[in-house]
Formats: C-alpha cells, sequence, structure tokens
C-alpha cells in the first residue's frame, strides 16, 4: 500500500461516482422504448452527473497535492491499485468534461437521426473513459481508460461520421494505439525500475539518466499523436472533418488535452531530465506546429477542416507552454487547453448548426448569415474573437501567458510563436467574415437559433466571457500544483536548467512572481 | 491406492465422459444426435471435479506423474475448454448426425490427452501425452461433410504433425543420449549450455519441435490457417484452442531448462519475435475470418513465448494466465463464427456486414472478442500482455518486449476490421441466410457469458492470477 500522508480523503468517492455513473447509465438507454426517451433519458442522466461533479468545489484552493483520492488495492502481486484523485492539473478538465456531456446531446438532438441508443451509449462510455483519463492515479489504471476511450470515439467516427468515415476512424485507431503501444512499453519499464504504478511515486522516483531519454521518448511519442503535434497531426483533420457534432466537440475538447495532459502528469514529474534534454525539440515542433496549422488553415474551405487546422495551431502554443519550464508557461498552458475545449467545441457545435441548415460544411454554402441569423452570427463572433484570442476572453489569457513565459525563456522562441496569434486573426477573421457578410446570401430562408440551441451555446458563451475577464479562480486553483511540478522539475532536472536560460533574463525566484499574476489578472475584471 | 486414485479424479471424470460416449456411439449411433445434449453439462461438471481438486499434491507412477497447483489450473482449464467447445459444438451443420458420438468422444480423448500433459514431468510421458491428445484431432478434423477442404486440412496437419513429433522423438533420444535421464526434476539440475552439453541442447531443441508444432509457432505455423480454414468452424474453435493448453504447460514444465541468456532460451525468443511479426503480417491481408483468426494464433504463440524467456514464477503464472485467456477470448471469438454461420459454411469479412443489426449481441461479443485479442484494457487480452511484458522486462530480452509492442499496434487494423464490418456497414450480404430464431436466445445467453467472463477477467484477474503465481513459483523451487 502506498504512503499518501499527502493525500487528503472525502467519505463521499466522488471520482467514482463520477466516472462509474455514466457507465451504469449508459446501460439503461437500450431498454429506452424509443429515440426520443434515449434521448431524454441520456440528457437526465448528464445532468445528473453535472450534479455529481458539484462536491469539486470543495476543492482546496491552496494546496497543491491530490484530493478526493480513493484507494483500494487492485493486484496486489503486482502492486497495482484502484486509485483516483484531483490536483490542480486535472481538476478544470474534469470539470470541462463534465459540462460537455449535456452539450453534446443536445446538440446532436436533431443532428443524430440513425442508431439513437448506440449513440448515447457510446457518449456515455467517451464520458467515463475521458474522466477516468484525467483522474487515474494508478498509471495502468490511467493506460485502461486511454486505451477504453479509442473504442467507442472510434465508433463514433466510423458509424455516425461522414462520407469518408472509415478512412478517417481506422487512421484514427491506427495513429493514437501505434502510440499508446510504446506508452506501455515506458508503464512496464518504470515499473520494473521503481517497483510502482502509483503516479505520485514514480513522479518522485528519480531514474537513471539514460533511462529517462528513451522513457521519454516513448511517452512523448504517444502524447504527441494525441495532441496532435506536427508531424503527427494528420489523422485529426480527417477525424473532425468526418465525425459527427458531438464526436469532433469531444475530440477537440477533451481527447487532444490528454496529450499535453499526459506531457504535464507524466513526461515532467517522471523523466524531468528526458524532458530537458528534448525540450529544444519538442519546442521546435510546438513552433512548427503553431505556424504549419495557422497557415494550412488559411487556405481551407471546409469550415470544420479550418477549425481542425486551428486546433493544431492552438495546441502547438500549449505544447509551447509546457516545454519552457516556467510557470507562466505551465499556467498559459492549462488555461490553453481549457480555452481551447470550450472555444473550439463552440466552434464545432456552430459547424454542426448551421449543417443542418445548410448540409454542407463549405464556407461557401453558409455565406451572408448576418442579416439572416442575428443569433447564430453573434455567438459565431464571440466564438471566433475567443478563438483568435482577443483581448477579454479566455483564449487571450492562455496565449499571453504562453508567449509571456516564451519570451521569459528565450526571446527567439516568443518571436517564432507570435505570428501563430497573426495567423489566427487572419484565418479566423476571413471565415467570419463570410459567414457574416458574404455574398449572396444563402440564409434567407433557415430559421435562427431555436431555444435548444440557444441553451447549449449560453453556457460556453458565458465561460468565454467570464474566464476571459476573471482568470483568477482557474488560475488559483492550478497554480499550488504547477508551482509543485515546476519546483520538484527544477529539483531534479538539476542545474542544467540555468543552462537552458538564457543569461539576459533576471534570475528571479519564480514564487516571488505568482501572487503578482493573480492579483493583475484574477481580482481587476 | 485410494489416494493415489483421488488424485487422479479429474482425468478419471473426463475418462467416463469418453467411456460413456464410447458405449452411446456403438449402442446407438442412428440416435446420438439426440443424446449429445448432456456432453456440455458432462465438461461442465468436470470444471467443477477439477476446481474441487484443486488442493491436491502428490506424484504418481514412480515419479513420472505429478499432482501440484500446475497441473490443478492446467486441468481446470482443460476441463473448462471441453465444456465450452462442446457447447459451441453441439449444433454443427456439417457433421453427419450419426458421427456426432464419435466426434464427441474424440473430443474428450483429446482433453483427456492434454490433462494428462499438464502432470507430466518425465520426458518419456510427456511426449506420450502429446500423443495421446494429438491422435483423436487427426481424426476430427477431416469430419466436414463430404468437404475436400477439411480432407486437405486433415492431411496437413497429420503429415506436419507426424514430422513435428518424430524430431521430436530423435530430439528425445539425443538428450537420453546427454543426459542419461528423462526426469526433468533431475535434468533441472544438469547444465544447458551448448558449450557445456551440446547434445543435450541439440536434443532440447529437437524435443520443443513437437510443442511449438502444437503452439504454430513460426516456422511451425504452416498447418494452422489452412486447418482453420478447412476444418469445420466448430472443430476449428476446439483445435485453435484447447491444444495450446497443452502446449503451454509442456513448456511451463521444461521452463526450469530454459535460462535467460541460454542460447536455446534466446532461440525460443528469437523464433516468438519472428512469428509476431509473421502472424499479424499475414493477418492483415485474410479475407478469410477463420483465416484471420489462424494468422493471429500464430502472433499470439509468440506472445506467450514472452512468458518463458525470463525464468521467473512470475512470466510463468503470466504464460500460464495468458494461455487460459487466450483460450477464452478465440473461444468466444468462434463461437461468434460459427453462430453467424448457419449453415455451416465459412465466414468471410463480407458476411459480417451489419451484424450489428441482425444480432446485437453477436456483434457485441465479436467485438469484445477481437479487442480482447489486441490487447485493449480493459479485456483480459490487455491484463494477460500486461502482465506478460512485465515479466519479460529485465531479463536480457527488453528487444522482445518493444518488439511484442509495436506488434500489438500492426495487429490492430486486422481485428478492428472485424469490428468494423460488424458495426459500421450496414447492409447484410444478401446469400447468407438469416439466423434463426429458435437459435438465438441460448447461444446469445452463452456468448454475453463469455464475453462477460473476458471483461470479468480483465478487471478483476487476481483470484486466477495468484492461483498461477502460486504454481509457478512451485515450479521453480
Amino acid at each position: 500500500m502506498p504512503e499518501f500522508a499527502h493525500l487528503t480523503f472525502d467519505a463521499w468517492p466522488v471520482l467514482t461516482a463520477l466516472v462509474f455513473f455514466p457507465l451504469a447509465a449508459c446501460l439503461a438507454v437500450p431498454l429506452a422504448g424509443s429515440d426520443e426517451s434515449a434521448r431524454r433519458w441520456t440528457l437526465f442522466a448528464s445532468l445528473v452527473e453535472v450534479l455529481l461533479a458539484l462536491p469539486l468545489f470543495h476543492f482546496r484552493l491552496g494546496y497543491g497535492g491530490y484530493q478526493f483520492v480513493e484507494l483500494v488495492p487492485w493486484v496486489p502481486e503486482w502492486n497495482l491499485h484502484y486509485a483516483m484523485g484531483v490536483d490542480g492539473i486535472s481538476l478544470l478538465l474534469v470539470l470541462l468534461t463534465v459540462l460537455l456531456l449535456p452539450l453534446c446531446v443536445l446538440c446532436s438532438w436533431s443532428y443524430i437521426r440513425e442508431r439513437v441508443k448506440e449513440f448515447h451509449v457510446c457518449l456515455l462510455l467517451m464520458t467515463s473513459a475521458c474522466l477516468g483519463v484525467f483522474v487515474s492515479l494508478d498509471i495502468v489504471l490511467f493506460y485502461v481508460f486511454w486505451e477504453a476511450m479509442l473504442v467507442p470515439m472510434y465508433l463514433l467516427i466510423a458509424v455516425w461520421g461522414g462520407p469518408d468515415k472509415k478512412y478517417a476512424s481506422i487512421k484514427f485507431f491506427l495513429y493514437t494505439l501505434a502510440g499508446s503501444t510504446l506508452l506501455l512499453v515506458a508503464i512496464v519499464a518504470m515499473y520494473l525500475k521503481a517497483g510502482t504504478f502509483f503516479i505520485p511515486h514514480l513522479s518522485e522516483a528519480g531514474f537513471p539518466s539514460g533511462f529517462q531519454h528513451w522513457v521519454f521518448l516513448c511517452m512523448a511519442f504517444a502524447f504527441a499523436i494525441k495532441v496532435p503535434m506536427f508531424p503527427f497531426h494528420t489523422w485529426l483533420p480527417a477525424a473532425h472533418v468526418e465525425a459527427p457534432t458531438a464526436g469532433s466537440v469531444l475530440l477537440a475538447s477533451i481527447l487532444l488535452k490528454m496529450g499535453t495532459y499526459g506531457f504535464l502528469r507524466f513526461c515532467l514529474p517522471m523523466t524531468p531530465e528526458g524532458s530537458l534534454y528534448f525540450a529544444p525539440l519538442m519546442i521546435g515542433l510546438s513552433i512548427a506546429s503553431i505556424l504549419y496549422g495557422g497557415f494550412i488553415a488559411l487556405g481551407q474551405s471546409d469550415m470544420k477542416k479550418l477549425i481542425a487546422y486551428s486546433s493544431v495551431a492552438h495546441m502547438g502554443f500549449v505544447t509551447l507552454g509546457i516545454f519552457i519550464f516556467n510557470l507562466r508557461g505551465f499556467e498559459g498552458a492549462m488555461m490553453q487547453m481549457v480555452n481551447h475545449g470550450i472555444t473550439t467545441g463552440a466552434l464545432f457545435m456552430l459547424v454542426g448548426c448551421i449543417y443542418e441548415r445548410s448540409h454542407s460544411r463549405q464556407i461557401v454554402d453558409n455565406v451572408g448569415l448576418g442579416k439572416y441569423l442575428p443569433a447564430y452570427v453573434f455567438f459565431f463572433g464571440l466564438f471566433s474573437l475567443s478563438s483568435l484570442a482577443y483581448p477579454g476572453t479566455n483564449s487571450f489569457v492562455g496565449e499571453l501567458l504562453v508567449l509571456i513565459g516564451a519570451f521569459e525563456h528565450k526571446v527567439l522562441y516568443g518571436f517564432l510563436a507570435v505570428p501563430g496569434a497573426l495567423l489566427a486573426a487572419a484565418y479566423m477573421l476571413r471565415l467570419l467574415q463570410k459567414i457574416v457578410w458574404g455574398e449572396p446570401s444563402k440564409g434567407k430562408a433557415w430559421k435562427d437559433l431555436n431555444l435548444r440551441e440557444w441553451v447549449y451555446f449560453s453556457p460556453l458563451a458565458v465561460l468565454v466571457i467570464y474566464i476571459g475577464l476573471a482568470p483568477g479562480l482557474a488560475l488559483r486553483s492550478m497554480d499550488p500544483t504547477l508551482e509543485q511540478v515546476l519546483a520538484a522539475f527544477k529539483a531534479k532536472a538539476g542545474p542544467r536548467v540555468e543552462v537552458v536560460e538564457v543569461p539576459g533574463v533576471p534570475k528571479e525566484p519564480i514564487t516571488e512572481e505568482i501572487p503578482l499574476v493573480n492579483e493583475t489578472m484574477g481580482e481587476t475584471p | 491406492m485410494s489416494a493415489s486414485a483421488a488424485l487422479f479424479v479429474p482425468e478419471l471424470a473426463l475418462l467416463g465422459v469418453a467411456g460413456a460416449l464410447f458405449l452411446q456411439s456403438v449402442a446407438a449411433p442412428e440416435r446420438a444426435a439426440a443424446r449429445v445434449a448432456w456432453v456440455p453439462a458432462a465438461g461442465l461438471a468436470c470444471v467443477l471435479v477439477s476446481l474441487a481438486c484443486v488442493g491436491k499434491s502428490g506424484t504418481l507412477f514412480w515419479g513420472s506423474y505429478q499432482v501440484d497447483p500446475l497441473s490443478q489450473y492446467f486441468k481446470a482449464a482443460v476441463a473448462l475448454g471441453f465444456a465450452i467447445a462442446t457447447l459451441n459444438a453441439r449444433i454443427q451443420p456439417t457433421l453427419d448426425s450419426r458421427r456426432v458420438s464419435d466426434y464427441f468422444l474424440l473430443l474428450a480423448l483429446c482433453c483427456f490427452g492434454l490433462m494428462v500433459l499438464s502432470s507430466a514431468v518425465e520426458l518419456v510421458t510427456v511426449y506420450l501425452a502429446l500423443e495421446i491428445s494429438s491422435y483423436p484431432l487427426y481424426a476430427v478434423i477431416p469430419l466436414r461433410g463430404q468437404d475436400r477442404q477439411a480432407a486437405e486440412a486433415g492431411i496437413k496437419y497429420i503429415l506436419f504433425g507426424a514430422a513435428a513429433t518424430a524430431v521430436s522423438l530423435f530430439g528425445l533420444s539425443l538428450i537420453i543420449a546427454g543426459h542419461n535421464t528423462t526426469y526433468l526434476q533431475e535434468l533441472a539440475g544438469r547444465p544447458w549450455s551448448f558449450a557445456e552439453a551440446p547434445l543435450g541442447v541439440v536434443g532440447l531443441a529437437m524435443f520443443l519441435a513437437g510443442f511449438l508444432y502444437k503452439l504454430a509457432l513460426f516456422p511451425f505455423h504452416f498447418w494452422c490457417p489452412d486447418l482453420y480454414e478447412g476444418a469445420s468452424n466448430e472443430t476449428a474453435a476446439f483445435a485453435a484452442t484447447l491444444p495450446k493448453l497443452g502446449a503451454v504447460v509442456a513448456l511451463v514444465r521444461l521452463a526450469s531448462l530454459l535460462k535467460p541468456g541460454l542460447e536455446i532460451t534466446t532461440l525460443l525468443a528469437l523464433l516468438a519475435a519472428a512469428s509476431m511479426l509473421y502472424g499479424n503480417l499475414a493477418g492483415l491481408v485474410q479475407k478469410d475470418v477463420k483465416r484471420l483468426l489462424g494468422y493471429s494464433s500464430v502472433s499470439h504463440a509468440g506472445y506467450v513465448i514472452l512468458g518463458f524467456v525470463s525464468g521467473t514464477p512470475q512470466g510463468l503464472a503470466a504464460a500460464a494466465f495468458y494461455s487460459l485467456v487466450y483460450v477464452l477470448m478465440n473461444l468466444t471469438a468462434f463461437w461468434v463464427v460459427s453462430s453467424v454461420s448457419v449453415d455451416g459454411r465459412n465466414v468471410a469479412l463480407e458476411d459480417l456486414r451489419g451484424l450489428h443489426k441482425r444480432s446485437p449481441a453477436l456483434a457485441f461479443t465479436l467485438a469484445v472478442a477481437a479487442f480482447s485479442l489486441v490487447g485493449l484494457p480493459p479485456t483480459a487480452g490487455f491484463i494477460g500482455k500486461l502482465f506478460l511484458l512485465t515479466s519479460a522486462w529485465g531479463h536480457g530480452y527488453n528487444w522482445l518486449v518493444v518488439w511484442g509492442c509495436v506488434n500489438t499496434a500492426i495487429a490492430i487494423f486486422y481485428y478492428l476490421n472485424l469490428v468494423r464490418y460488424a458495426y459500421t456497414s450496414d447492409a447484410a450480404p444478401a446469400d447468407l441466410p438469416e439466423l434463426p430464431a429458435a437459435f438465438r436466445p441460448r447461444s446469445l445467453a452463452w456468448a454475453g457469458v463469455l464475453s462477460a467472463t473476458i471483461l470479468l477477467l480483465g478487471i478483476y484477474p487476481n483470484p486466477i492470477f495468484q492461483w498461477t503465481l502460486v504454481a509457478g513459483t512451485r515450479l521453480l523451487q
């Protein structure tokens, strides 16, 4: 039994309930009498799931360790545990996942017409597996959820997808599974060195340097495919374009985050020296993702493809933030993960919404809606601005922090990343302009948003503005954990950290800067 | 004597089933068809008997026959496999109804041989047990109506099998010449490096051929896809699973000779690597589901070897555990094949189209089996593979572990293909007969039980694994 002096317990198994309630709920879906009742039941279950997440608001803000921990032996011979917990890195991702479930049900309400029950089973399974990924504290348990999520996602694309769904779904599956097989090797290797699968223990293990290098590569390969980083990104546009709306939303908002979550949770704490050694490579790939994604997005005529490539660029900011190893970068990366989940999820919902009217995802078929669908255009404008990190929206916070961190780390990286922000403005404004004012207008006979659509856009819109204006609470929830990760990283990666830093930058102790960030960004809306 | 008979109870139970079947087939061959429904139940009774005898240990027949946790584990596994395989074979469209009793008799005898094999600790006994389990199979394979392919498969199996056992026997003679004993316990104390005992090493390598043939390890695999394709679905289900258990148990027994770093162990590791790659690459292009499963078992033979190269109790336990999982998931996959093919023909991937509509339960079962064969969590296939990989790491065969993982990545495609055809295409092939309504409920219920077992073993492997670990530890003491 691992020691858990630094963990906190709660009487009610919040996380187990969260992870397994959707699983239990999906068993009842096939019993539903009609498609309509299956939808209603899933919506109800997803709202219950949101209620089940409420205890998470007891999260202690000033505490960096794991909270709501559950720990039971699973296979004692192999030191396997059923261990769950959340900390500042996973909390917001868990909340985002829970929030998205009802929205996904709502946005599929009229979009999915075939095999409705199976669809909702897949949605619920996805949610279970995704939550499991974020809350697992045992690396094998993590791996179980990590792989388990592939199957429902594969089915979401392969069954309810567009015309090219077979190609896209197989590609998605092969890419991600190919990556994760090496992750399994890394897990086994670390277990045999450290004798444990328990994540907090592995994080403290301190592996030999050479070992760290290749374990890092094994893990980074899996995560880089999931993110996806530049040379491994080709599955993403295919999967996004073919997936149904809810599938795209889950893919963009949650699945991609697992890759960056993996970097933060596994690569940095467990293989700090490896991370440091390969950081130039990772930063290079991140910048390549930012620029490449932006340029390709600029040339798209399919709305979904455009947003998919913009995801590649946005996730590039996240990995950049992680591998510059300073607090600003980490904060920015975390914020960007959450924000990208909100904004890009909403954008995919918007595309799905207009697809139901025009039956086309081509930009030219959906132009000139400003006059006829004002509510739709309002949301479209809001989320587009958020996507290009317009000040006052949520993405601005994340991108700004990453850029500050990048400049702090090395001025060159900052300069290389800035054009990414410009590109984002270019491709999003181009899209927005055509959608709102394009001629000739296609939307004369279309209805504006109905109540259901209002309901699923509104929470995300509120979050865009709330986080944009008052990111303090979010930052406070993650800061203690990020500080811990950073401090442990600096301690373990050793004095070589100093070598990487540019001599010109004053080496102030990082901890002193944190309250500053909180005060300036958090408390003044 | 009564004490020693008690050690022998599972074998006697199975022999009893075989005897009853023999009487039945001699007494009333015409009416036999209606009367074999009791066999699966008897198989299940054998499982219970084996489980009741778990705690027994001792030796019989002048030390050549050992009853220990390992043998009891494999006896229970064989009995379980027998029960499931006979349950699957109850309704067999391509089998002449007059031969049904004989058919089950042969299956029971083969399982008896396997049970003997799991207790044999003396090389001649091992060899005899292997032969007892092989002969019935040679006779069973061609029993598929007047099918020429089945006859071809039978011939192939017997010719290759005869050659392999001849090599095996020759190897046995070399071992005797080199070490002057056939008892495993004494052999374990002898040197097994080529420098010290060249004759023994060559002999052991040749002796292993017989088992690697059963296991369908590259390059002894040629019979495997052809046999699966040629034999009837139900026979293939049996031949694909249970003999592998026998091969694994024999290898586990011999494992005390296979220390890591020895030439022979490295040779096994190389064969395992080749087997994984060859099986998976060949699997990619298959159109026939049974052929696909055949190549899949070639690659799985490679995975099982992972457990032997480390020479640790954990490794043996992992191999024993994985062999049970392997039997379960293959029987499950074949269960779906047998159910889909109502008239007993071979099932092509195309025939799985729209299975989710025709029978959601079968489609789900197929998905569970396929994902377990890939090694995806939360199925038993994953946890078994994890145990194997973990056990092999750090004993000089790390490359094989990485190789195994890379191969898993290759293998996904064809397993996923099974699921893809079953779930993503709606149109059922026009010429495939509908599943008859009467056949459904029972067969589907059993399919559900099988897939639930695979999931359960994946989520809670502990009790079974503990058992295999005790067996492995006892063996290497």
